[in-house]
This record gives structure tokens, sequence and C-alpha cells, in this order.
């Protein structure tokens, strides 16, 4: 394969975005959209079809020199990222079909500012250079950041301020640790970061610290969340479903990708925060979605929720934690964003996401009853969804690590249901009794186009994941033996206390209570 | 072949549940009862080759499902002796509600929904009970429940039934937190989850420990107590059974298949298919004896003054799962089974039979608003008669000649008496009493029914009653205001009837039938592997243990018939008089109101408390818009560091974030 898949991957929305600054008409504007991310897409699907799943390492790699001083243009993916960048090109058609009515000021902007942020995306999870990571990595929040205030709703502004400073002050210190990455390593890397650099454990720490900054705001973990449910309140539908179902990843990635491999004793040692703040997310986000009055809100807080099993399952440094977390990123992308997309649907109709404004919706719109239910079960983490599969392995992980974590974090299984079934009842069922909803009506051709491969992807996710694991599970058995070997190296002078937790795990398997 | 009994109701599902606008009702209803019939058929078949024919065990794998790392578990249809049993209560009760549900929903504009979870709830339980490992099995569990909620809620205009539907969920999302880590705790210790490879490891992990919070616990009996939470939710017991009476919102059929018949037997099933850990585990054992023995009690009592017809089956279902678990308790595992067994066919009968009077009188469920009825529905009279027959227990204690509840329910009550331990005799003196308090709940409800006088036209009887029974049906919007005269009720058609003859034959003959192989000299052969069976509570029963349930079982019949046939005014007056015994069975021993006031409401207003307070006064204070705050501050020159705003905030932050890392590195990170 000789086509260098990964750039066209990233690049062609730039050129979608260039042909629609051509023809900025409104309608010309969503066609070329459409057209390119479906292209996209297709792409994105060849670089999965041209991946080696037997091949733990980076595949696909393109390398050229950029600005110099061992700053290059370097691209590949493995088995943890190249899903990411499926997920990320197959959301990106739904985006636009979501926003082909909704959407009626500044279309080209609009399309123009999407397209920008599927290149960025893209590029963030193909990226091996921390320069291009880092460049693309923020320059994703500037069309963020427009898509809120400018298309965004009431109190728009306030929203991505309050996004931008998150995001802003957590960057800085990311960019202050690459800095110092690059002056001792003498490379930006990541490959080479990966392999060949070790950190010692003091620095670790430092480093560690900094990505965090960056990447729990991302994530959001507990207590950074709260720019959260304001940016989804404000964001236009398709926003939403872009923020929740790609971008709140990044942070899962950079943990991935980063902190895990590269600062592997760090990550230990810093495990019983992460897991505190998880937990606190799980319960208590879940408390607060249950007393939600706005749908999105709602969607928003068990966004973090489910964050939270992520989190949770990837530092227990467990195959199955980890694994588990990826894939509770992936099917939370689907699922969440098909959430918002759903509550998108009776938003333009009904102009108000208020819970109390609705109710009843079942009587007139059947057809939407059922694909909401079908997401909703899969927020709930219901067996044979996507949901389950991934809360069940991070749960399992955490077990592993450290019973106490995996008891906590099971509360949040139940009020996951809570908070989930009390906002479709009241929503969907009872009588159909506001005048206002009288004359709703059921999904469009355009909406079931949108929501039904949704649903499939749901279900075929939850029942057949061999696909996904076929592509996960080589890399995530290379990334645990690489950061066990690291930790093992950082522990060889001197080998201290933090060892507790691996000892209670054999305990556990062998059963004898030593 | 065996794939297929699984996957036939699936398939009438997704035909139903997809296509059902497109072909109409008719054929949606043709569609899932045939394919469930046939299904049914081959259950038969693959009872008599697997279970009394013995035939090897089959493991048929399906798909792969979930595979990471050394975890794996896939989707597979595994079918010994215990499957089936349950393969055939399950196809069987199905195929029939199915069938009964073509009458009794007539009138209903969403019957392909209707048939589509019915036929929905019927594959997830044959996952259930054919699964090979305990992931698949959670599958199941988890899918019934989803059905059962579908159900519950089937009426969605109604707000009770939503209540309910909900209610029902989240309780076993409760129990299903214990069965999850139970999960999870199998997989730690027998890096495995597939039942036969942990059945064969369990021995060895019997007396085994391991550290938890510093103190040292048996393993096997952790994981036996956490899958039994799991039980307790899905089968009603005490302390989580709050839901069942409460999901008899769903329609009738569905009260009849799922809410007594099969999903509620799934806790049942599960300790049954996991005799091999739970025989290793004593403590565990105990405790799930004690919990029975006492949901039998506690059900039975609450059962005894519930005017609602079908609230009192479902308590007597709840009471009835709990002989069931007091059985297991005592390593009577095979009894527990046979229960299970002849409880589906008489309980489906009454629930059934229940529905036929509901549905004769016009959808009126107050049994108040009853009564004279069996001139008027003779043959629903009779059915319900064989029903609470078999569900008493009658029969002659001595040939050992009765109909089906005769035969399971002295199996439990004596296995309980010649367990010989503190907790059997505890179990054994509950589930006497219960018996007695079943009788008289049973013959109260028929005598009220069908004996006496009609009463569905005098409305004084219920106004002056009703002032605070809140969650009565009648309060409700059901709509059916206006009671019929006793000339206008009208026997069920036929396509209800025969149904509830099928059943009826069940629930005569099935002790009679089959004691032999589940509880008899032929059990060994019959169960094989798939259970452990009689570790042989061999003793001679003394008389007055052997006659006990007999003479409880008559007493309590001439207690209801002298109440309510030969003195009706004097139970009027022990209503009207609200003693505090009565109010307190009445309103069921107080569990609901309990539960509202220490989970429902403080859920809710934490939640409330954290978005408010923790999210918005808190966090958004200390972070943005307080920085906000300070740069206008800053801007505007008004900054003053040593008024101590920001050392404020900062020291709060710092102290926190130290409190909190310092608390979990003692008490979580640290050694446990």
């Amino acid at each position: 394969m000789s086509l260098p898949l990964l750039s066209l991957c990233t690049f062609v929305p730039l050129v979608g975005a260039a042909a629609i600054l051509l023809n900025p008409t409104p309608n010309s504007a969503r066609w070329i959209a459409l057209i390119t991310t479906i292209v996209t897409f297709i792409l994105s699907l060849m670089v999965w079809a041209a991946f080696n799943p037997a091949d733990p390492g980076f595949q696909l790699v393109e390398k050229t020199s950029w600005l110099g001083g061992g700053i290059s243009y370097h691209m590949g993916v493995d088995g943890i990222s190249m899903l990411f960048v499926v997920l990320t090109a197959g959301l990106m058609p739904f985006c636009i079909a979501a926003s082909w009515e909704s959407v009626q000021a500044r279309v080209a902007e609009y399309m123009i500012a999407f397209l920008v942020l599927e290149t960025m995306m893209i590029g963030v999870f193909c990226a091996l250079d921390l320069v291009l990571f880092y460049v693309l990595f923020e320059g994703g929040l500037i069309p963020m950041f427009l898509i809120i205030g400018i298309w965004g709703g009431k109190r728009r502004v306030y929203a991505s301020f309050k996004f931008f400073l998150y995001t802003f002050v957590g960057s800085v210190l990311m960019l202050l640790a690459i800095m110092s990455m690059y002056w001792y390593s003498g490379t930006t890397d990541i490959v080479t970061l990966l392999q060949g650099v070790h950190f010692p454990v003091a620095m670790q720490t430092w480093l560690w610290m900094a990505f965090f900054a960056s990447f729990a705001v991302k994530m959001p973990m507990w207590p950074v969340h709260t720019w959260l449910p304001d940016a989804h309140v404000e964001a236009p539908t398709a926003g939403s479903v872009i923020l929740a179902g790609i971008l709140l990843k990044m942070g899962g990635y950079g943990f991935l990708r980063f902190s895990l491999p590269m600062f592997p004793s760090a990550s230990e040692t810093f495990g019983p925060l992460v897991f505190t703040l998880s937990i606190v997310a799980i319960i208590y986000t879940s408390l607060v979605a249950l007393a939600q009055e706005d749908m999105k809100k709602l969607i928003a807080y068990s966004s973090v929720a489910h964050m939270g099993f992520v989190t949770m399952g990837l530092f227990t440094l467990t195959h199955q934690g980890v694994e588990g977390g990826i894939f509770q990123m992936l099917s939370h992308g689907v699922v969440s964003g098909a959430l918002f997309l759903c509550v998108g649907v009776v938003y333009d109709r009904m102009h108000t996401r208020e819970i109390a404004a609705y109710g009843g919706l079942v009587n007139r719109m059947p057809l939407y009853a059922a694909c909401f239910m079908v997401f909703t079960l899969a927020n709930v983490g219901l067996p044979g969804t996507s949901g389950f599969i991934g809360e069940f392995l991070t749960m399992l992980g955490a077990f592993m690590h450290n019973s106490w974590i995996a008891i906590f974090a099971a509360t949040g299984v139940i009020l996951s249901a809570t908070y989930a079934l009390y906002l479709y009842r009241r929503v969907i069922f009872g009588t159909l009794v506001k005048p206002s909803l009288q004359a709703i009506q059921d999904l469009t051709a355009r909406e079931i186009a949108i929501l039904a491969p949704l649903v499939v992807i749901t279900i075929l996710m939850g029942v057949y994941p061999k696909p996904v694991f076929d592509v996960t599970t080589p890399a995530v058995a290379k990334l645990i033996a690489d950061n066990k070997m690291a930790r093992a190296v950082d522990h060889a002078p001197a080998s201290h206390a933090p060892k507790v937790a691996d000892n209670r795990a054999t305990q556990i398997q062998t059963g004898d209570g030593r | 072949m065996y794939a297929t009994i699984v996957f036939l109701p699936f398939l009438g599902c997704v035909i139903a549940g997809l296509f059902g606008r497109l072909i109409g009702p008719r054929p949606s209803e043709l569609v899932t009862t045939g394919l469930l019939f046939v299904s049914a058929a081959l259950s038969v078949v693959a009872f008599a080759q697997v279970a009394l024919g013995g035939g090897a065990t089959q493991i048929i794998p399906i798909l792969p499902w979930i595979h990471s790392g050394d975890f794996a578990a896939d989707w597979t249809v595994r079918v010994d002796g215990i499957t089936a049993v349950m393969l055939v209560v399950v196809t069987g009760v199905s195929s029939l509600v199915h069938l009964y549900s073509i009458g009794y929903m007539h009138e209903d504009p969403h019957r392909p929904r209707f048939f589509a979870y019915l036929s929905l709830f019927t594959f997830a339980m044959l996952m259930l009970v054919t699964s090979n490992n305990f992931l698949q099995l959670f599958f199941g569990w988890e899918g019934v429940g989803l059905a059962s909620y579908l159900l519950i809620g089937f009426w969605y205009t109604r707000p009770s039934a939503n209540a309910a539907a909900i209610k029902a969920f989240i309780v076993n999302r409760v129990g299903d937190f214990g069965f999850a880590l139970g999960i999870f705790g199998v997989w730690a210790a027998f890096h495995t989850l597939d039942f036969d490879a942990v059945f064969v490891a369990a021995p060895a992990m019997a007396g085994k420990t391991f550290i938890f919070a510093g103190h040292s616990v048996d393993i096997l009996t952790t994981l036996c107590l956490l899958l039994f939470v799991g039980a307790m939710g899905k089968s009603a017991q005490l302390g989580l059974h709050t839901w069942l009476p409460d999901a008899m919102e769903g329609p009738t059929p569905v009260s009849a298949l799922i809410h007594a018949a099969t999903m509620v037997t799934a806790g049942v099933f599960l300790v049954c298919r996991c005799s091999p850990m739970f025989q290793h585990a004593p403590v565990a054992l105990e405790f799930v004896t004690v919990i029975g023995a006492t949901t039998a009690f506690f059900a039975a009592s609450v059962g005894l003054f519930q005017n609602d017809i079908k609230r009192v089956i479902a308590y007597s279902t709840c009471s009835q799962l709990g002989y069931m678990f007091a059985a297991a308790g005592v390593a009577a595992y095979n009894a527990a089974m046979f229960h299970l067994f002849t409880h589906a066919f008489f309980k489906a009968l009454l629930f059934l039979g229940a529905g036929s009077v509901i549905h004769a009188v016009h959808h009126e469920q107050d049994m108040r608003k009853m009564g004279g009825l069996f001139r008027r529905i003779p043959f629903t009279w009779a059915m319900m008669l064989i029903g609470n027959l078999a569900l008493t227990g009658v029969g002659l204690p001595l040939l050992g000649v009765g109909l089906a509840g005769f035969y399971s329910k002295d199996a439990i009550i004596n296995s309980t008496y010649l367990a010989g331990t503190g907790v059997g005799s505890y179990a054994f003196t509950l589930l006497l009493i219960a018996a007695g308090m079943t009788s008289f709940y049973s013959w109260r409800q028929f005598l009220l029914t069908f004996h006496g006088r009609y009463r569905g036209l005098d409305h004084q009887h219920v106004t002056h009653s009703d002032d605070h029974a809140h969650d009565e049906p009648m309060d409700g919007d059901r709509g059916h205001q206006h009671a019929p005269k006793l000339e206008d009720v009208h026997e069920s058609p036929l396509v209800m009837l025969v149904p509830l003859a099928v059943l009826a034959v069940g629930a005569v003959f099935a002790g009679m039938a089959f004691t032999h192989f589940f509880v008899g000299d032929g059990a060994h052969e019959f169960w094989r592997a798939s259970l452990v069976v009689g570790s042989g509570e061999e003793g001679h029963l003394p008389l007055w243990v052997e006659l006990g349930p007999l003479v409880v079982t008559i007493a309590g019949f001439l207690i209801a018939y002298y109440y309510y046939i030969l003195h009706p005014e004097i139970a009027a007056a022990i209503q009207a008089r609200r003693g505090l015994l009565y109010l307190f069975l009445y309103n069921k021993w107080y569990f609901d109101e309990l539960y509202e006031f220490l989970f429902v409401k403080p859920a809710m207003r934490l939640g409330r408390f954290l978005w408010k307070r923790g999210d918005g006064t808190v966090i958004d204070g200390l972070g943005p818009d307080g920085v906000a705050a300070r740069v206008l501050d800053a801007a505007r020159g008004a900054v003053k560091l040593q008024t101590g705003y920001v050392y404020h905030y900062a020291l709060a932050m710092l102290l926190g974030v130290v409190a909190l890392v310092t608390w979990f590195m003692m008490t979580l990170g640290g050694k446990l």
C-alpha cells in the first residue's frame, strides 16, 4: 500500500473546506461537506483494511522532515489509535447530516469549521511527533470554540469562555512538559520516546502531572468537568456529538499514548489519585445527572460518569482495564453521540431542551421512542449493547487491581439506570397532554438514515465486539508489557513500597490468605 | 436443534417488533405464538433426551463474545439436566401465555409490540438458562429484566405503570450490583467464567481465604453471597422484594409468565446452577435459608389482607420463592428445582385464571367488588380451584398422593426438618406457619371472588377504606369505573380457556409424575452432574412433621371460610378497625415508605445539592467564575491579595486535595 492513507484521511477534509470556500452557497456547502466526510470515512475504512492486527507496532507510517531540529511530520497508527480514526471519520457524516436543516445561518462557515475540526482530530490520533500532536491537539480547540461561540445557544459566550479557560490552562502546562521532554531527550519523536527514552522517576512525576492537567480537563475528570455541561448545552447538536464523541476521547487517548507508556512509574504512583477522582466522578456526576432538568445537561453529566470508568480502567494497568477503557471510549463515542442526536431531533421540533416541556412522545413518535430506548439502554450498560463491554471490563480490571475500586464503581451501574430511565420516562412515556406537542412528527427519512446505522452499530458492538478486540488486543498487550518492564527498571535500584495492590491481586488468584 | 429452541423466539421478536406494523396484529400474534409452540415442542424433546433419557450434556458454541487478554466469554447454548427442566418450564408456560394473550389483549391497539416483548423475554430467559458461563447468564439476566421493564410499563400512559417499571429495573440493578461483583470475584478466584471449569475447581477453593479490609474472608462464601444478592433481586427476596407487587401493573399474562412462572425463578436457578460452589460455602447456604424462610413468612403475612386479586398472587409468588431458597439453603437443590417446576404450572394457572376473572368483570381487580362469580364463570372457577388446591399442597400425606404442590412443598418442608440444624429448624417453623397463611390467603381470595354476595355495584365499601391506600389500582387512572352487572359477567373465550386447562393438567399431575425423577430414587440419574443432589439427608420423619402441612392447610381454609363466608361482617369489622397489626401487614411492613425515606429522596436531594453547591458554588466558584471575578477585580485595580480571597481559595483547594489523597492512600490504596 503506497498511498499515504493517513495523510489523505487527515487532509481530505481540509480540501473539502477549501472547496466550500470556492462555492460558499449553503446548499453546495452542505453537499460538499457531506461528500467529503463520506470519502474520509471510506478512507478510514481503508486504513482499517490495510491495518495488520497482529503487529502491535505503528503501521502505515509516513515520515518527512518538517520544522527542523528533529521535529518531523511523522504519522502512523497502532491498535490503540487506529479505531479512533475510524470513529472520528465515521461520526462526521452524521454530524453534517444532522446539521442539514437545523443550521441555517452562515452554513458555509459552519461546514468549514467542522471540516477543519475533522482534520485536527484525525491528525491528533495519527500524529507521532510531540509538536505535531500538540499543534493539532490545541488547534482543534479553535474550531470547536467557534462552533459553540457562533452557532451556540443563549449563553454561548459564557460557555465558550469556560471551555477555553479550562483547556487553555491545561495545555499551557502540557506545552511546558513537552519542552522539557525535548530538552531532556533531544527528540520530539513519539516512537523514539516510547522505545528509547527513559525519564528518571522524579522527572516522570512532574511530566505526568503536567500532561494530566491537560488530559484531565479534556476527559473531563472531576473536579474539572464543569465546562462540559455548559459547553454541551450551548453547542449545536453536531457540536455536542463531536464534543462527546471525539474531543473527550483525546484525553483518554493522551493517557494511553503518553502517561502510561512514557511515565510508567508516575502512572503507578498517581494511580490512587486517578481512582479516587474516577470514583468520585462516577458517583457524584451520576447523582448530579439525576437532578437535571435539561436533557443535554443530563447526558453531559452522564458522559463525565462514563469517562470515569475509562480513567479507572486505564490506570489499573491490567489488560482488561486498559482494553475496557478503550472499548468504553469507542462505545461512548457512538452512544453519547447518538443520544445528543436524539435530543437534537426533538430540539429541532420544539426548540427547548427542558425535560418538563416533553412527556408522552411515544404516542406520536414511536420510531423515535424505539431508537432513543436503544441508546438509553446502551448508556445504562445493558449486556448486548456496546455500553456493557467497556463498563464490565474496566470494572473487572479494577477489581483485579483493588476490589474496593470496583465496589464503588459498581454503584454507578445502579445510578446510571436511575437517571437514564428517569429521563426516558419523563420525555417519552405518559400521556401526551402538552398542547405544544400535539402535532409533533415522528422521525423523518433523513433522521432515520442517521439513527438507524447507529442503532445497528450499538448492538453489533455489544454482541460481536471481536473486530474491535482483534485490533486492540496486541497493542494493549504490548502497552502493558512495556509498562511493566519500564517500572521494573525504575524500581530496580531500590525497590520500594507501592506494590501492595499487585500482591493483593495475586493473592486472590492463588486464593491463599497469606 | 438445541440452538433452535433459543433462537426461534428471537426470530418471532424480530418479526413482530420490526415488521409488526407492516404485517398487522393478527399475523404478529400467530407468528410469535407459532414459533413459541415449535420451540416448546423441541424443548420437550430436549427434556426427554437429556434429562429423562440420560443424554450427555450438550454444549453448542454460537459466537465468540468478549475476549480480552486472558479473559474470555462466548455465546454458547448448553443443555444439561437442570437446563432441560428450565427449557420445558419456560417455553411451555411462554407458549401458553402467548396463546392466552391473543384473547386477553384482543382489544389492545399495540399487540405486535406486546408479542414482540413477550418473545424477547422468552429469548432472554432461554439465553439465561442455556448459558455455559456467568457472563452470558448475566446477559440473559439483564435481558429478562429489560423485557420485564418494558412489559410492566406496557401501558405507558399510566403513571403507576411507568413508576413500577422503573422500580423493577432499579431494584434489580441493586441486586445486579452484587451479582456483577460476584462475577468479578469468580474470575479473580478461578480465572475463568465457564461453569464446568469453575465447578471443577470449586472444591479445591473451599476454606481458602483472601484479605479484605484487613480481615481474612472465605472466598467461596463471599462469592456465593454476592451471587445470591443478585438472586435476591431477581427473585424478589426480602429487602429487594418491593418491585414484585408493583410489577402487577403489567398486563396479567405478563404477570403469569414473568412475575410468577419464569423470570422470578431465575434466582433459584442461579443458586441451583451454582450448587457445586454453594455446597462448599456453608455460611452462605445458611444465609440463603434464613432469607428464603423469612421471605416465605413475610410475604405470606402481607398476602393475608391484600384486596387486589393480583397482588395476593404476587405476594404468594414471593413467598413460594422463599420456599425454594429455603430448600436450596439446606442443600436440597433438587427439591428447590422441583418446587420451581410445579410452581410454574399452578402459579401461571392462578394468574391466568385471575386474568380470566379480571377480563370477565371488565378489568376490575379489587376483590371487594367481586363475589358470587362462580355461577357466571364456572370454568374459571374450576381452574382457580385446582390452582389453589395445588398451591396449598393438598394431598394425602400417608398415601403420598396429591396435587403438584403437595409433593414439592412437602419435600421442602421435610428437607428443612431433616437438615437438623438451627437454621433448618428456624426455616421449618416459619415455612410451616407460612403454609397455614398460604392456605388462608388463597381461600380468602377464592371465596371473596367466587362466593358470597356480588359486591360489584355497591361502592361504599371502597370509599371509606381507600383514604390512604395510595397505591391501590383503583386510585390509578385505569378508567374502568363502571362495574358490570352480575348478569353481564361472561366466561372468557376459548383461546384463553385452553391454556388454563393445559396448565391445570400440569398443576394436578406434575408432582405425581415427576417426583420420582426430581426428588425420588431417580434423582441422581435425572440430574447427574448438573446439580448437587441429596447429600444424603435420609432420616425418619415423625408423624407430626408429615401431617403438619396438611393440618395447617386445613386450618387456614377453615379460618378463611369462617371469616369470609360464615361471618363476613367480622372480617369487615377487622378491616374497618384498622388495628396496628392489620395496618402493618396491609402496608407491607412499610418497606416502600422506608426505602423512599432512606434512598429515593436523599438521592434526589444529594444530586441537587452536589449540582448547585458542589458544581455551582465550589467548583465554578473557585474555578472559572472565581478566576473571572478575580481577573475583573484585578482589571479594576480592586484586587487586594491581603484581604485573603486568593489565599483562602488556594488554601481550601490545597487542603481538600491533600485530605482526599491522604484518605485514599490510607484506606483504599494502602494495604487491604
